[in-house]
């Protein structure tokens, strides 16, 4: 007995598309097309991509207009951090907050850019910013330490606002 | 002309066919860098020289640059051979085409060919199947298995595709009664262009073009998902540019047949009516060669960047029943021409 043949094609195509050649036609004009459209290309060194406030860069400390840091230390976002990125040592100051970091450090080597220490902080101490150019040398210089972390409050509005609504 | 005459005419005529044709290879793979952008919605390369026009000679350096390695399993001496038999395939096939009519330059009647031959046709014919050994030694004297396959397909595909190239190079010899590619191009005066008249013989010229050339949507030998890189994947370094010039090299070939077979050459159609002197004619008239053979190169160039591979069978389909049968086709409906009109 003969094996029936298994029927390979699903759509039959018609004896305009079997010529073959007006379908190339159809997409060769398409690409023609195409080459004339505007390009997508940033150029980037000179033209820089400004991420949307939900973009996850770096994630950097947030400090007041008195110069302080607002993080109270409570170690939240070093015991969430998958990747054990955070190091925080606490330590005892004179003003309202009672405790800030001594130390605040993240490997930006291990950092996965998850947005788990930004979630879980009580103060809004630490968020993510639009930062997206690290680029290290060496692996000392991937640890950020408290001089990098800290930036302005009124430079991460855009975070804090986007976070308010959504978070 | 005297014999040295002759001798010092024929050397400048290759020194410029060389040059212009390295450099054309070159900017080949320039333009074909940003079409292929332009087709992606890209830029392509433009930092190295003002719009990347420098970028060739970057390419280049790098090229020369790298480490030449060899593999352990490869014989050495086929492994560096093929890719000079690629190189001077592509470049030799090139001495046969002419690029304008007879001119007259400091009282030397000089044609605008380096070698006029009887058998021009035949010998390009000949040449373009030599390539074929340069994919197949390279794909077998590598000793890995992806460049093996690369080889046998690329020779398979030649078989294939040189019948029905044959075939539709026949027609355009019947209506020309002549091998030589000066007299092909003289025979389509006015626009009795062979695209023309023969359509599709020209139909499957170009596609059997594209099988030998390995170009998209052909490039089985190459097929980069199945093959790693086929018959080139262990060339790196100086060997690999050669390859790579040389199927650039073949493009202008390619075209530059296309154009002498079956676009009428140098011609221009009822360019004698305008009543110009023949300096200006014969200036236009290479012009018109060039302008031709850019827009073809254009065309190849395009196609890639918009058609997808075909799958082995049915390149293998198409070959053999399609484009032969339509190449056969096509000599008795030229037979018939002849018969019926007597041209």
């Amino acid at each position: 007995m003969p094996v029936k043949s298994v029927k390979r094609r699903e759509k039959e195509l018609t004896i305009w598309e079997k010529i073959y050649i007006p379908e190339i036609v159809k997409g060769l004009s398409l690409t023609l097309r195409t080459m004339f459209r505007p390009k997508f290309t940033m150029e980037y060194p000179e033209e820089k991509f400004i991420p949307p406030d939900s973009y996850r860069g770096r994630p950097v400390l947030v400090q007041e207009e008195n110069g302080v840091e607002r993080c109270v230390a409570c170690g939240l976002c070093s015991r969430v951090c998958p990747a054990l990125a955070i190091e925080v040592q606490a330590a005892e100051t004179e003003i309202e907050k009672e405790r800030y970091p001594e130390k605040f450090e993240i490997n930006m080597i291990r950092c996965i850019f998850c947005g788990f220490c930004e979630e879980v902080c009580p103060e809004e101490a630490i968020v993510m910013s639009k930062d997206y150019e690290l680029a290290f040398s060496n692996r000392e210089e991937a640890i950020f330490g408290k001089d990098k972390l800290l930036i302005p409050v009124n430079q991460l509005q855009d975070r804090i606002d986007f976070l308010r609504q959504y978070k | 002309m005297q014999f040295w005459e002759i001798i010092i005419v024929t050397l400048i005529k290759v020194v410029i066919v060389l040059t212009l044709m390295l450099l054309t290879v070159s900017y080949l793979v320039y333009f074909e860098r940003k079409i292929s952008a332009w087709a992606q919605n890209r830029l392509g390369p433009n930092r190295v020289g003002w719009q990347g026009i420098l970028q060739p000679f970057a390419d280049v350096l790098k090229l020369l640059l790298k480490e030449d390695i060899i593999p352990d399993k490869a014989n050495k001496w086929v492994h560096a051979a093929a890719p000079m038999i690629a190189l001077f395939v592509a470049f030799t096939t090139y001495a046969v085409i002419p690029v304008g009519p007879d001119v007259t330059i400091f009282n030397y009647n000089v044609s605008l060919v380096v070698a006029d031959v009887n058998i021009g046709i035949l010998f390009i014919l000949a040449l373009t199947s030599l390539g074929v050994y340069a994919l197949t030694l390279a794909g077998w004297s590598s000793g890995s298995k992806y460049s093996l396959l690369g080889g046998i397909r690329s020779s398979a595909q030649m078989i294939s595709y040189e019948i029905s190239m044959g075939f539709s190079v026949g027609g355009v010899i019947l209506l020309s009664e002549s091998l030589r590619p000066i007299a092909i191009v003289e025979s389509q005066y006015g626009w009795m262009w062979n695209a023309i008249v023969q359509p599709i013989g020209f139909i499957t010229f170009v596609v059997s073009a594209f099988a030998e050339t390995n170009r998209l949507p052909f490039d089985l030998p190459e097929a980069e998902p199945e093959l790693v890189g086929g018959f080139h994947t262990e060339y790196s370094s100086m060997k690999f540019a050669g390859f790579f010039l040389a199927e650039y090299a073949n493009m202008i070939i390619a075209s530059a047949l296309i154009v002498t077979l079956y676009l009428g050459g140098w011609q221009i159609p009822y360019i004698e009516k305008l009543g110009l002197s023949s300096t200006i004619v014969a200036i236009l008239q290479v012009g018109a060669f060039i302008l031709k053979l850019l827009l073809l190169l254009f065309f190849f160039i395009w196609v890639r960047w918009s058609i997808p591979r075909f799958r082995y069978d049915q390149l293998m389909n198409l070959g053999w029943k399609v484009m032969f049968p339509l190449s056969l086709i096509n000599i008795i409906w030229v037979a018939l021409l002849i018969m019926i009109f007597n041209i």
